[in-house]
């Protein structure tokens, strides 16, 4: 079964129906062809030519570029291989404060500042966008949340060669 | 041979055999066929061995109908049992749920309901089995035994389990377990998750998989030590008559399948159905997820250098509870929480069979929607939760009683995990950054000067939190919790008939509590109760987390707003209640004070310790919002306008993460957007992101001069310490990533 590709067009820009995301999306048994379709659609909308393989998040995906498999940005920026934490890259502002906290939300409804606990967002470096949000207490380490396995995921989950040439 | 209570068993209409071990399938013992089932999981890594699922292959249609007869048995025990006789948590959100078990104690199927206790109640008939109760004790047709020892098979003092042995021609072919959450099970102060308790002397009424009756009856002896062992005894005694009347409608109806399809067909069916469960899990994993390495972490503070009565448990402290999770190449999950903290002077410890209760229902509402889910997906998850740690303590030393304190922030950093497969393979619907962690609100109780009689104040209102935000929509607002989907707030006046001595003034979106994003975490809601006409009133609060975040949003999103806590002792109520005059909200923190005189105890902690409570004195509650999806500035400004007039956040709030300017009408709940203010306030949010950043290696090099420094408070210090003193891997893993020396400790007096 796939789901209409216009659907899944409408899923990535969070225009879907509630009647159509409940009846046609959400339900078991899953679209088989997900994955491919969803590469597609986001593949014509970037302005660059590396293929996805894997996305990330909202702008950012492990693509295959021409120094091998690179995380890159929407806007194009790239930030590392794909092996490494992407994050250690991007800029970064921390809140820990109650001023800066407090722009967030309401006073009493933040971290109190005595327990010296951070809200760190990491900033793509090409386009500010917002890559990732961490709420840690200081000096705790910034994790690589994601490290996909491409070459098992394509060769034999999708039983074919990874697309990067390689 | 005839029953040995042959007046008994004319009384409650029974004539049970009595039998002699070995009680088990086809000659064995139960421990015999125990051992052969783990045997051949060990050998094959399929359950009893199976490589085909032949009776599905073959009989589709009989093997699906059997597995929705029992299905359906489950369900119905559960929603007939609750009308029959239950306390008002059971009856009004369901608190409760039915399991049926393998002789050997592998879950076949569940019911809905508290799910968490798939795995609970498995432990508990193990540990009767190797503790050979088939042979001392002995376990017979009628007998009912009851367990709610949390580091046997449970996952908080305050779920009691019956649990009841089905027999068959002579043999034990399966046990129904009946779970309820109890208003109270005694133990130190008031309330049923209770907050002060350090160790398990203080948790309340236990009992060890206890046989509590035979021959359908439970023993006289056994009621009264809990109707003298709990605050309210007539709740007790309703869950528990709910608890048994549930397991024996199961019986019957297991009987009466039993007897149409044959021993040996049930039997198969049995295993086959428990395997199923297993290979469908793998393949789920395959279908949705993407092969590879995830992590995460979560936090959970207790804070209680002023709160806590034990001297050893006045001190602040972070546990720590991080995830990682590996996806291999045959569908495979492992699930390691190497780094976990210490157990300690707090309630939140939680037992393996808990943690193990934590995934299934995060696995049902995210990979497992279809209802088969049993002991096959715990066969299928290769799951670590350290020896010793907060997550496995190995120790019934420890309290117990809170123990979800440690669940819920787990299972925030388990489904962000699997929600970052689910984006990887295009199934944004799929993902879920969390959820809003409940807490308990307000426990406690007091008399009513009408009667003298006791009332427990318990509120299960609490089930209704701030969903977390998926990849294309909002959480769901203030509806939803993690630990029991199917809950809803509740009539105010179900409540009020069990809570007589607090009423409620109101309820209320509570504003800003939402996790910022593209898509924005569900709202929490905020309500305000009175104390009246009581007397000797006590009650606690305890809402996590209120001090620090205990996770994070996703994909850029921001974590949801932290809790509070406010109450009002010595008000002006008296005099205003005949002119309808009170206050209703704290709708933005503080706005309570200007509407009541009185002494206003507010702060930053979402946790107080037992209280006393005065007539017209005010509790104040809220229950938090859902953590946020993506980037703010991605969010349409059409959306904001809607958050706006519904309340879910203020205009200044909007403003200043969103970007979104213009003029609320607070009496239309109407917002003008100034779309030149917009564009320019949403470029100058860009701007300061550039201006205010700076590079990760900067940021890097003066964390670790601040930890070398030692500049962390005191509860950061005391989780690092706990993790250096007991875990070498993770700390070798922290040195390494902050360029360290290996000599390098964090040290807490």
């Amino acid at each position: 079964m796939a789901t209409d590709r216009t659907q899944i067009e409408k899923l990535i820009d969070g225009t879907l129906p509630w009647s159509e995301l409940r009846d046609d999306v959400l339900p078991d048994p899953k679209d088989t062809e997900r994955f491919e379709t969803t590469i597609e659609v986001l593949q014509e909308r970037v302005d660059w030519d590396d293929r996805i393989l894997v996305p990330l998040n909202d702008h950012l995906f492990v693509v295959a570029g021409e120094d091998g498999r690179r995380v890159k940005a929407e806007c194009g920026h790239e930030l590392c291989d794909a092996e490494s934490n992407w994050k250690l890259e991007c800029r970064i502002r921390v809140r820990e404060d109650q001023d800066e906290t407090a722009e967030l939300y309401p006073e009493l409804m933040t971290p109190d500042t005595a327990w010296t606990f951070q809200i760190r967002e990491f900033f793509c470096p090409g386009c500010y966008a917002l890559l990732d949000v961490e709420a840690v207490p200081a000096g705790y380490p910034i994790l690589q949340k994601f490290e996909p396995d491409i070459d098992t995921f394509y060769e034999e989950w999708l039983g074919e060669p990874v697309p990067d040439g390689g | 041979m005839s029953s040995e209570h042959p007046e008994r068993a004319a009384e409650t209409d029974t004539d049970y055999d009595r039998v002699d071990p070995p009680i088990g399938w086809d000659g064995k013992t139960l421990q015999e066929m125990l051992d052969e089932s783990e045997r051949h999981l060990e050998e094959t890594d399929r359950y009893y061995g199976l490589d085909r699922l032949e009776m599905k292959a073959e009989n589709p249609f009989d093997y699906e109908r059997m597995f929705a007869r029992l299905r359906g048995a489950l369900v119905n025990a559960r929603e007939t049992a609750l009308h029959i006789s239950a306390s008002a948590i059971v009856r009004e959100i369901g608190e409760l749920a039915f399991q049926l078990y393998t002789p050997e104690g592998d879950c076949i199927a569940t019911s809905t309901g508290i799910i968490v206790h798939v795995h609970t109640g498995s432990l508990a008939v193990k540990y009767m089995i190797e503790n050979g109760y088939e042979h001392g004790r002995t376990i017979q047709p009628g007998d009912v035994f009851c367990n709610n020892d949390n580091d046997i098979g449970n996952v908080h003092t305050t779920d009691v389990h019956t649990i009841v042995p089905i027999f068959h021609d002579g043999e034990l072919i399966a046990w129904a377990d009946g779970v309820t959450h109890e208003v109270d099970i005694g133990g130190a102060t008031r309330g049923h998750d209770q907050v002060s308790s350090t160790s398990r002397y203080e948790d309340g009424l236990y009992a060890t998989c206890e046989k509590i009756g035979e021959d359908d009856e439970v023993y006289q002896d056994w009621k009264d030590r809990a109707q003298r062992g709990t605050r309210t005894p007539m709740f007790w005694d309703l869950d528990e008559k709910c608890r048994l009347a549930g397991c024996h409608m199961i019986r019957d109806a297991l009987t009466e399948m039993v007897e149409e399809v044959g021993t040996d067909t049930y039997k198969q069916f049995a295993r086959e159905a428990i395997e199923e469960g297993r290979q469908t899990l793998e393949s789920r994993v395959q279908e949705r997820l993407f092969p590879g390495t995830y992590r995460d972490a979560s936090f959970m503070p207790a804070p209680f250098e002023e709160e806590g009565w034990n001297p050893v448990s006045k001190k602040n402290m972070l546990n720590h509870l991080p995830v990682e999770m590996e996806v291999d190449a045959e569908g495979g999950l492992e699930l390691d929480m190497t780094g976990a903290s210490p157990p300690g002077p707090h309630p939140y410890n939680c037992a393996e069979g808990s943690m193990q209760g934590g995934l299934w229902v995060s696995l049902t509402q995210c990979l497992l929607h279809d209802g088969k889910v049993n002991d096959g997906s715990y066969f299928a998850v290769d799951a670590n939760f350290p020896d010793g740690s907060v997550v496995n303590p190995q120790d019934p030393d420890y309290s117990y009683h809170t123990s979800w304190g440690s669940i819920m922030p787990t299972y925030q950093a388990v489904w962000k995990n699997i929600s970052r497969g689910f984006f990887a393979r295009g199934f944004r619907e799929e993902v879920n950054t969390g959820y809003s962690e409940s807490g308990d609100t307000i426990q406690g109780g007091g008399f009513r000067e009408a009667t003298g009689e006791y009332f427990a104040i318990a509120p299960f209102d609490l089930s209704c939190q701030g969903m977390g935000a998926s990849a294309v929509r909002d959480g769901l607002d203030y509806a939803y919790t993690m630990w029991n989907p199917e809950t809803d707030m509740g009539d105010i006046e179900e409540w009020e008939l069990l809570e007589q001595g607090a009423p409620f003034l109101s309820r209320h979106i509570k504003p800003n509590t939402a996790g910022h994003g593209k898509y924005r975490g569900g709202s929490g809601w905020e309500t305000l109760r009175v104390i009246d006409e009581s007397f000797d009133v006590s009650a606690y609060k305890h809402v996590r987390p209120g001090v620090t975040n205990s996770t994070s949003g996703m994909h850029g999103g921001y974590p949801q707003a932290a809790n509070y806590s406010v109450r009002v002792h010595d008000t002006d109520l008296d005099e205003r209640f005949e002119e309808a005059d009170y206050p209703v909200s704290d709708r933005l923190p503080g706005d309570l004070d200007e509407q009541v005189d009185g002494d206003v105890v507010r702060t930053e902690r979402g946790v107080y310790f037992p209280t006393t409570f005065e007539n017209y004195d005010l509790m104040y509650y809220h229950m938090g919002g859902g953590p946020g999806y993506g980037d703010p500035l991605d969010r349409p400004i059409e959306a904001l306008v809607e958050d706006l007039e519904d309340e879910v956040y203020t205009p200044d709030v909007v403003e200043r993460v969103y970007g979104v300017v213009g003029e609320l009408d607070e009496a239309d709940r109407e917002f003008t957007v100034d779309e030149e203010a917009t564009e320019q306030r949403r470029e100058a949010i860009r701007e300061e992101r550039e201006r205010e950043s700076r590079s990760v290696e900067s940021f890097v090099a003066e964390e670790r001069e601040r930890l070398q420094d030692g500049d962390l408070s005191y509860p950061v210090r005391w989780m690092y310490s706990g993790v250096f003193d007991r875990d070498s891997e993770w700390v070798e893993a922290f040195r390494e990533f902050w360029d360290l020396p290996e000599d390098f400790e964090i040290e807490v007096e």
